[in-house]
């Protein structure tokens, strides 16, 4: 039998605070992209709260369906496959997006995949740039992860390091917070750092004795809430800018370093980041300059394919649909789902 | 007409397939294991044992709520699944009124109570009617008393005492609250009442699918985009929220 050419698969996605659905040819070519994000509501409680947004998600899970199939054009009866965040990440909202695809997969006999969260932001790399294939090293930075990636081959993955305890997306909704910007921190604190002295304040960097590629950012946002409180205490004015940029100079750095010692040890021709922070301009430029000098080619996706979104997911699945994987109707969601397993 | 009927808003997992006034088919778990693992598998079974072609159905109805706000979304995340894949509509039967439907027909006051915390139960009160225009074959259509809402132990069985004086009619309760709060109904419910037995204690999705053939009649449907669980709560952050604004605005005054 002759291999179908195109294969279509509509990917769903509800981890935390994003609805999102979209249909994406051969893990590659995105015909939509349908987000929702919930961000106004959750800035009103200063962070993500699980029952509102799983509340959210079931509002309008069938929206972003809808929409991503008629964006791209297409009916159910043209997808081949359906693939799910099924974790990690918050256990309500998975469930809403989890019980929904399930459903759907049932009532059209779609085959289903659930699909690692983590997974699907190291895939969005390959949307943008067909050319990219394993073997490669990739950076996942978002509001809940840190991960640093080797790739080995589609679908399987080794993890070198990982955050001990903060997220570095988490250390930037804190560090914001204490600062005064609000949520959600990362934009914020991008935007702020531009006018600010990278180099005004020296905090220490997130890394973890005696595990070289860990990663630990709780010292570091105690490092500037105990700043903030000695200049309260001693009546100086706080430079806000100075503050996020030489706080940002740190996560970066420490982030940059990891992974630039990967580069060396694994010896990667390709390096990637994903995630949330992946949007980071600071972070990118680091990255790409650090990548330049080694001599490797330097991968970072679009802030939309950054941000969480179910393109990522349907590129994901598709590696998984080739490999033959399927989930049955019992697929559940699993909140701290490690990557590399099912 | 061809229902298939789910309920996941309490402890117990069930569908059933409804024809007409035929029950073709009902699973029902009342066992730990969670609803996200059982209940799709529990539809896809007793499809397969009905040789069901999907695209027959007329309807998907669930029990919309109040329950268990994640039982609750499961159970409406796969209705819209179903919903939107096979341009059905959706009956959001209250999950009071498909309980009270274990006994429909009968002409007592029907009370299903839910233990909804915060010392209180979730509860309707209703009861069934001669209606030339009933859908269902005994001739007899439901009457809401008193819609479902969170409300006390106490004022519920005052009420039902009310009603009793007015109606002469012996009540029926059950639901998983009106076993949990027995002693505090023994010493106030003073009109005469009984407990249902283990096979109509509980949500059993036949009788969602025969409340939904009740609502399908009047009209009462709703698209997957349009359905939402009846939480009949706002979630604790929001509440949390508003009583701190309220106070706020107290102290401004």
């Amino acid at each position: 039998m002759e291999e179908k050419r195109e294969i279509k698969i509509l990917g769903i996605e509800s981890s935390c605070d994003e609805t999102a659905a979209a249909v994406v040819v051969n893990g590659r070519e995105v015909l939509s992209n349908i987000i929702s994000s919930q961000i106004d509501i959750h800035t009103l409680y200063g962070g993500v709260v699980p029952e509102i947004a799983s509340r959210k998600h079931i509002e309008r899970v069938s929206q972003v369906v809808e929409r991503a199939l008629q964006t791209a054009q297409v009916t159910l009866d043209d997808i081949d496959a359906i693939g799910v965040t099924y974790g990690p990440g918050l256990i309500g909202p998975l469930l809403v997006g989890v019980s929904a695809a399930k459903a759907i997969a049932w009532a059209k006999d779609i085959p289903l995949i659930g699909v690692h969260h983590i997974e699907g932001h190291i895939s969005a790399n390959y949307i943008e740039n067909k050319e990219l294939e394993p073997p490669f090293g990739c950076l996942v930075v978002s509001g809940g992860h840190t991960h640093l990636v080797l790739v080995k081959d589609y679908g399987e993955y080794e993890i070198l390091g990982k955050t001990c305890d903060d997220a570095a997306g988490e250390a930037f909704d804190k560090v914001a917070r204490a600062i005064g910007l609000g949520y959600p921190g990362g934009p914020k604190i991008d935007k702020v750092s531009k006018e600010g002295n990278p180099i005004a304040i020296e905090f220490p960097q997130g890394k973890v004795r005696g595990s070289e590629y860990d990663f630990s950012f709780s010292g570091l946002k105690s490092a500037v809430l105990n700043y903030l409180n000695a200049c309260h205490m001693k009546g100086e004015e706080i430079s806000v800018p100075d503050v996020a940029a030489s706080f940002q100079k740190s996560v970066v750095d420490v982030l940059v370093s990891h992974s630039m010692r990967a580069v060396s040890e694994y010896h990667f021709k390709k390096f990637a980041i994903a995630g949330g922070v992946a949007s980071n301009s600071a972070l990118r430029a680091a990255m790409e300059e650090a990548c330049r000098k080694r001599g490797i080619r330097f991968y970072r996706p679009s802030p939309i394919l950054c941000t969480d979104n179910a393109a990522m997911i349907g590129a994901a699945a598709y590696y998984d649909y080739r490999k033959g994987i399927r989930s049955d109707n019992s697929l559940n969601a699993i909140p701290n789902l490690k990557l590399g397993e099912r | 007409m061809k229902i298939l009927a789910i309920d996941s808003s309490g402890m117990p997992a069930s569908a059933a397939i409804v024809r007409d006034g035929l029950l073709e088919a009902e699973y029902t778990v009342h066992y730990k294991k969670t609803h996200s693992q059982t209940l799709l598998p529990m539809i896809d079974e007793i499809s397969r044992m009905t040789e069901l072609d999907k695209r027959t159905l007329d309807a998907v109805a669930v029990s919309g709520g109040p329950g268990s706000f994640t039982g609750l979304r499961i159970g409406s995340a796969t209705a819209k699944g179903i919903a939107l894949a096979l341009s059905l509509p959706i009956v959001n039967v209250p999950t009071l009124e498909g309980m009270a439907a274990n006994y429909h027909g009968s002409e007592a006051l029907i009370c299903p109570m839910l233990d909804a915390r915060r010392s209180e139960v979730f509860a309707g009160i209703y009861t069934y009617e001669e209606d030339p225009q009933a859908v269902i074959s005994d001739g007899m259509s439901m009457k809401i008393l008193m819609d479902q809402a969170p409300v006390s132990v106490e004022k519920l069985c005052g009420k039902l005492n009310f009603l009793y004086e007015q109606t002469g009619r012996k009540i029926l309760l059950l639901g998983d609250g009106a076993v949990m709060y027995r002693n505090i109904i023994e010493e106030i419910l003073e009109a005469p009442h009984m407990y249902a037995p283990a096979n109509r204690n509980e949500q059993h999705a036949s009788s969602v699918a025969v409340r939904a053939l009740e609502m399908l009649a009047a009209g009462k449907t709703e698209t997957a985009e349009e359905h939402r669980p009846i939480y009949l709560r706002v979630s604790q952050a929001e509440r949390v929220r508003k009583e701190k604004l309220q106070e706020a605005q107290k102290a401004g005054n």
